[in-house]
């Protein structure tokens, strides 16, 4: 519906030139403005406001199974903030941060460079395979790495035997974690390639030219040039990644499905919401853990910006 | 439309239009999967994931003239109580008429989406059921659902390897050990059985043989729940395993995975302990050995002096309290399995096990012979046995954090983090803290 509205509102003829100035004017300019801009605000308020200050009301009950349902304040919060499950699940996803956003830049920058030295055909077909991950739904993708990483089904056992090695379990509690690591970088570097790729061409190429009379070799220009000149462009990267990241839930939900003991239900704080909700029909203490989340993430994202604010040019 | 729309140069129009589209696609009838014969009976929304469940609808169509079902798949298990769950918290959505297992019945007891059936005549089909399979729908005086089928457990198991290897069936669970053991000793490829560590009501079965009663409840006293799952027979059961487990007896493969499936019918696990249903499910799955021999025996013994039969899951219909017409509802209820006819084609293609005396009782289903297990007459030669000795049992209200946990304890045991007692004194304490937590007071 957002997009229906969206596409809409610019093929609408502007009735008014304004170029005059006044007071009149630019009061009924306004009063356009907001009756284009009404549209989104009601789905907006629809859609989106309406559900989180519902879900924010809900957190403020206690709902218990014995006992019914009492007003409790923010004490779902104080649970929440002290609840191990949620803090460990927490500091999972900071693990997974710090480990996935790194590996998902390099391959993301590296695949980038290359490309854009390169201009053979071979190149634009390589660009389209390292996106392709990206066009597969994040459920079918984790759907078929969970039969690739499936000891009897997978291709693990096939390779590792063939150099005299035992099969792997890279579904064991030990191996879990880079095995989604794995997934979502698969997923994810194409994409954040192309992000890379596309501010990599903008650059004016009169500066490689510089460069190179200044005597910059191939690596130079790709370090001490491109990396720096796309910064803005990485800040937006590890934005998106950061907040998936936090947000962590379809993979490691679809791999729940063959390795149960190896994720629990409140692996990702995400998960644990959804359990909470789903599972155990704790709807209450759900919304409170997805609240808290959210202000863990909002959080997260504020200090990341404030941190590379002269990156991303937000200064 | 929207082009029309446009032409008119009504944005705000589009996006109304757009709104009450939404509202009116939304407000419509889920369509039924089955055909209505009699359009103007009253209707009745079924959920339910039984297998060749839709000519047993048809049947029920065609022979009621007040009465419709109007049947939805909603998905199997769990899928199916979310989305309950979440129609219950939403207060509507749900169907008049729902398949719910025993084992989940307090769960939504509690929170009172199920109707007592007693006011719309439960007691007058009473008498066809074991006292067993209706204890497990009753709590207190109140009868939350009607039976369905039944899960008494045997052991499924592969005559061919036992042969090979010169390994008779076990009766006892010392003999089961032994015939592991001597499994592993001749180098044969795969294991005697699988310990799924999240096999949830399978664990449950295994430990409830040795003595365990894990849950004391009753829904007329609903704050109050009794929690005993460390108890000795549990723990007793539980160092078996893990001591089988610990020697490399037994495989700890999750169960319900698609390598699980697998090896179930490809000769990995020579014996496979199951339920009832287990026969149906094991014909469903691809990639069998074409030579395999199955047969059918009763599920090992503690005691052989005393044996004592158990249940691995069955499932009910219940109505839900948003039912708008809760007399059609409970008449769908009782009535839907209540025909030899339905229950024929719940046996032979569904392979259900009947709780429906009648059907149980027939010689038709005694003698009927299995060409899956070789022409042998299972029902005969284990289920019937074990279905007679059925006591019923209590589930708790928040059976599947039970399970969660019982999971998480159990993998931990198989990882060597935990030895048994101590995973079952932890699942005790936890399982404690949140019923505290969760309001109740503890017997």
């Amino acid at each position: 519906m957002t997009t229906q509205t969206s596409v809409a509102a610019p093929a609408v003829p502007r009735r008014r030139a304004p170029r005059a100035g006044g007071s009149t004017l630019l009061r009924r300019r306004q009063r356009w403005g907001w009756l284009f801009v009404s549209p989104f605000l009601a789905v907006f308020a629809l859609l989106l406001v309406f559900p989180l200050a519902y879900a924010f009301g809900m957190s403020l009950f206690t709902s218990t199974l014995a006992t019914g349902t009492e007003f409790t304040g923010l004490g779902n919060y104080a649970k929440a903030f002290t609840d191990p499950l949620f803090l460990e699940g927490m500091l999972r996803v900071l693990a997974f941060a710090v480990v996935m956003i790194p590996a998902q830049l390099i391959v993301a920058i590296a695949a980038a460079l290359v490309l854009d030295t390169l201009a053979t055909k071979l190149s634009k077909l390589s660009r389209l395979l390292i996106f392709a991950p990206y066009a597969i739904p994040g459920v079918i993708g984790a759907l078929m790495w969970s039969f690739l990483y499936s000891p009897r089904f997978g291709p693990g056992g096939t390779l590792f035997n063939l150099v005299g090695m035992p099969t792997p379990d890279f579904l064991a509690p030990g191996t879990i974690f880079g095995s989604l690591v794995n997934i979502v970088t698969w997923q994810w570097a194409g994409y954040y390639m192309v992000v890379i790729y596309a501010a990599l061409r903008a650059i004016d190429p009169s500066i490689y030219e510089a460069a190179r009379i200044d005597g910059a070799n191939g690596w130079q220009t790709a370090l001490r040039i491109k990396v720096p000149m796309i910064g803005s462009s990485m800040v937006m990267i590890v934005m998106f990644a950061l907040i998936g990241t936090l947000q962590f839930f379809t993979e490691p939900v679809v791999l729940r499905n063959v390795a149960q003991g190896a994720i629990d239900a409140a692996y990702t704080p995400n998960m644990y919401a959804y359990s909470l909700a789903f599972s155990y029909s704790q709807f209450n203490y759900a919304s409170a853990i997805a609240f808290s989340l959210g202000a863990l993430v909002f959080a997260g994202s504020f200090v990341f910006l404030f941190l590379t604010r002269k990156q991303s040019g937000l200064k | 439309m929207k082009s029309k729309f446009l032409a008119a140069g009504g944005v705000v129009a589009v996006a109304a239009a757009a709104l009450t589209g939404c509202s009116a696609g939304g407000a419509e009838e889920a369509s039924c999967t089955n055909k209505i014969v009699n359009a103007d009976a009253t209707q009745v929304s079924v959920w339910a994931w039984y297998p060749a469940f839709e000519d047993v609808v048809d049947l029920f169509n065609e022979s009621h003239d007040d009465v419709q079902i109007c049947w939805t798949n909603a998905g199997q298990g769990n899928d199916e109580y979310t989305k309950f769950s979440t129609a219950i918290e939403a207060g509507s959505g749900a169907p008049d008429v729902i398949m719910l297992e025993s084992e989940v019945l307090s769960s939504f007891s509690i929170r009172d989406a199920l109707v007592d059936l007693t006011e719309y005549g439960a007691g007058d089909v009473q008498a066809d059921y074991t006292d067993g399979a209706w204890k497990d729908v009753s709590s207190g005086d109140a009868v939350y659902a009607i039976p369905v089928d039944g899960g008494p457990m045997g052991m499924l198991y592969r005559k061919d390897i036992l042969d090979q290897y010169g390994i008779a069936a076990p009766t006892t669970w010392d003999e089961f050990k032994a015939a592991a053991q001597a499994l592993k000793d001749a180098g044969a490829p795969g294991v005697l059985a699988d310990f799924p560590t999240n096999g949830r009501a399978y664990n449950q079965a295994l430990f409830a043989q040795a003595g365990s009663v894990p849950f004391a409840y009753d829904n007329a006293n609903p704050t109050e729940i009794g929690i005993d799952v460390n108890d000795d027979g549990s723990k007793q059961v539980l160092a078996y395993w893990d001591g089988l487990v610990k020697d490399g007896l037994v495989a700890t493969d999750d169960a319900f995975t698609a390598d699980y499936n697998t090896k179930l019918v490809d000769g990995s696990y020579a014996i496979y302990v199951a339920a009832a249903w287990g026969p149906g499910y094991l014909q469903g799955l691809s990639d069998a050995d074409s030579d395999a021999e199955w047969r059918a025996a009763p599920v090992p013994q503690w005691d052989p002096a005393n044996p004592v039969q158990i249940n691995w899951g069955g499932s009910t219909f219940a109505v839900t309290s948003q039912a708008k017409d809760k007399e059609a509802a409970a008449t769908v209820a009782k009535e839907i399995f209540g025909t030899e006819e339905a229950w024929k084609i719940g046996i032979e293609q569904a392979a259900l096990f009947p709780l429906w005396k009648p059907i149980l009782e027939s010689d038709y289903f005694r003698d009927l012979e299995y060409p899956f297990f070789g022409g042998q007459q299972i029902n005969k030669d284990v289920f019937l046995e074990a279905a007679a000795g059925y006591q019923g049992f209590t589930f708790s209200p928040f059976q599947n954090y039970a399970y969660d946990q019982l999971t998480e304890e159990q993998f931990a045991m198989v990882q060597g983090e935990k030895t048994s007692d101590q995973a079952l004194d932890d699942l005790q304490a936890s399982l404690e803290q949140y019923a505290t937590e969760q309001g109740f007071t503890l017997e």
